[in-house]
């Protein structure tokens, strides 16, 4: 058998833990799991997918029977509704980018690979943060895309240059990474998948559902702040006076993201792992 | 160089570990020794940063563990459950342990050749024995190429093929300068590998010993007669201090004089010995001895977990 002898222990220079091979950890952690392809595959399927399926039907029904209704028809909105069931994909990977190494153990090498515990938090969620990003953008962009083909058959599709369009597109990437980075927090506060999927679609789905039992003069105050119809409002090109506009909207669910990794990080620096 | 003082970590109304000092020191295996539940991997998580003691201090190579720039390189830690996602493949797993220390991809290479893991290193860790989990913690213990090592019952699922590695691959690691500290509830494994011994019982401190103390700790000062004159030498013996106990008829259970006593006393009195054996505690034994009121859990003597019964206390 043969083990490196202490001597020899300079065979390797490394210098200490940095952010950025913290990142770079990170990146081969995510990049290595069965469990990212399937839900980023899963993602984009959700959105491009979805957005032409809709569109095309759209379409089709505006053909044979016209527009209808006395609101303003949402083009952009149509090919982009695939980003309202996106979340599902990304809340659920970014539950279990935490809660897997809670669950498996592994969190406990990674923290004693950087006992420091908030900069491999940070590391997680800007990974994390920047593919969702990027995954998003192009699965929105090529939803719009596609979709604005089909409706444009109808005479009823849009250019990005239309009103509010390319901040649609844009925004859809902005509330899919706000989406995983609210995942992200919750799984460091519960640290358990089960729990932490639970909260996130509760918060994302049943919270709007739960407020239609409120009284009428409340649900009208209370309903546009809730995380899903603040966020989605920068997915929207028709403004609904109901609703918050689109940037206060999305501001609005970034508090819920920034809180969630806000707890986050105090339970990871807080508690024993 | 490990260091722990005044370690305390309670949990609620339970003491896990308590107000523990202890050293240990390189070029040496040290085995921290305790029943099931003594608080020996509370104290490993403490000594490397996951658990917050409660009181008291840890101080791995002079500093605490956390203040290190690059912890990999100072400390390679094996924990009891297995810190490892089932998910990923054992390259990618050390691989990203590594990124995080700028650690080359060649001594990720290194160490699975070390352990023997070249031909599963593609495979998801999900799928390992126990034993080739216990070699990939090993592995990932030895990644930064430590002056210090923290393993939790490292031999924990091994077969007896990998137990004499691990038996080896300590010693070699310890012999080459290293400070080596290794947990078990099984002291006829630390008796083996070991020379300083740190047993812990109920959280508290019970002996900080080399493994030739401990067995003398735990002598019981006995000696075994065997002789025809059985009952001529039972008299002659009898005295101030003096116990004997008569097994057969030809043999004598004598504490209070040492067998060199004996063979005196015998041969002036004519008597032949057929056997004179001081009797030694095994250190299975001592262990029992020295953790004989701080066993957590009391089995009959039919269960498996033979190792925490402390010996005459088991229930007939």
């Amino acid at each position: 058998m043969s083990v490196t002898a202490i001597a020899d222990r300079v065979a390797f220079g490394t210098g200490g833990v940095t952010q950025p091979r913290l990142i770079k950890s990170e990146w081969v952690k995510l990049r290595s799991l069965r469990s990212t392809v399937y839900s980023l595959i899963t993602a984009v399927v959700f959105i491009v997918g979805f957005g032409m399926l809709l569109s095309a039907l759209r379409a089709n029904d505006i053909k044979h029977f016209g527009i209808g209704g006395p609101e303003r028809f949402d083009a952009a909105a149509v090919s982009l509704r695939g980003l309202f069931i996106a979340p599902l994909a990304i809340g659920v990977l970014g539950v279990l980018i935490v809660t897997g190494e809670y669950g498996t153990g592994m969190i406990r090498a990674s923290l004693a690979a950087a006992p420091r515990r908030l900069p491999v938090l940070w590391a997680k969620l800007t990974v994390f943060a920047a593919v969702v990003f990027v995954i998003g953008l192009v699965s929105s962009f090529l939803a719009f895309t596609l979709g604005q083909m089909f409706l444009s058959s109808a005479h009823v599709g849009v250019g990005l240059g239309s009103p509010g369009a390319a901040r649609a597109v844009f925004g859809g990437a902005i509330y899919l990474t706000l989406v995983g980075m609210l995942a992200v927090g919750l799984g460091f506060v519960l640290r358990n998948t089960g729990g932490a999927l639970a909260a996130l679609f509760g918060l994302l789905l049943v919270l709007p559902v739960l407020a239609q039992a409120l009284p009428t003069s409340w649900y009208n105050h209370v309903f546009k702040f809730l995380p899903t119809p603040a966020g989605t409002q920068i997915i929207t090109t028709v403004s609904d006076p109901s609703s918050l506009s689109p940037w206060d909207g999305i501001a609005v669910f970034a508090v819920y993201a920034v809180a969630a990794v806000a707890i986050g990080a105090l339970v990871l620096r807080r508690r024993d792992a | 160089m490990i260091e722990a003082r005044r370690l305390t970590k309670r949990y609620g109304e339970k003491l896990a570990v308590d107000d523990l000092t202890f050293e240990v020191k390189p070029g040496i295996v040290t085995g921290f020794l305790g029943p099931n539940g003594a608080g020996k991997s509370t104290t490993m998580r403490m000594l490397i940063g996951l658990d917050a003691p409660t009181a008291g201090t840890a101080r791995i190579n002079g500093r605490p563990y956390s203040e290190h720039g690059a912890p990999l390189r100072e400390v390679g830690v094996l924990l009891e459950a297995r810190a490892i996602h089932t998910g990923r493949s054992a390259r990618n797993h050390l691989l990203a342990l590594a990124a995080t220390t700028g650690i080359p991809r060649r001594r990720v290479e290194e160490v699975i050749d070390l352990v023997g893991l070249t031909d599963v290193a593609k495979k998801r860790a999900g799928g390992f024995s126990l034993g080739m989990g216990q070699r990939l913690g090993i592995a990932s213990a030895l990644l930064g190429d430590p002056a210090t090592l923290i393993l939790d019952e490292p031999v924990n699922g091994l077969d007896p093929e990998g137990i004499l590695w691990m038996r080896n691959l300590l010693k070699a690691l310890a012999a080459e300068g290293r400070t080596v500290f290794v947990s078990s509830h099984l002291m006829s494994e630390m008796a083996l590998t070991a020379s300083h011994l740190i047993v812990i019982g109920r959280g508290r401190l019970l002996a900080d010993v080399t493994v030739d103390e401990l067995t003398r700790m735990a002598s019981r000062d006995q000696v075994k007669v065997r002789t025809p004159e059985a009952a001529r030498l039972r008299g002659l013996l009898a005295g101030e201090g003096v116990v004997i106990a008569g097994r057969d008829s030809d043999v004598l259970d004598v504490s209070g004089v040492d067998s060199t006593r004996i063979g005196r006393i015998a041969a002036d009195a004519g008597i032949a010995l057929v056997e004179l054996t001081p009797q030694h505690a095994s250190l299975e034994e001592a262990f029992m001895e020295v953790t004989r009121d701080s066993v957590e859990f009391i089995a009959p003597t039919d269960s498996y977990e033979l190792q925490a019964v402390p010996a005459g206390r088991s229930a007939s």
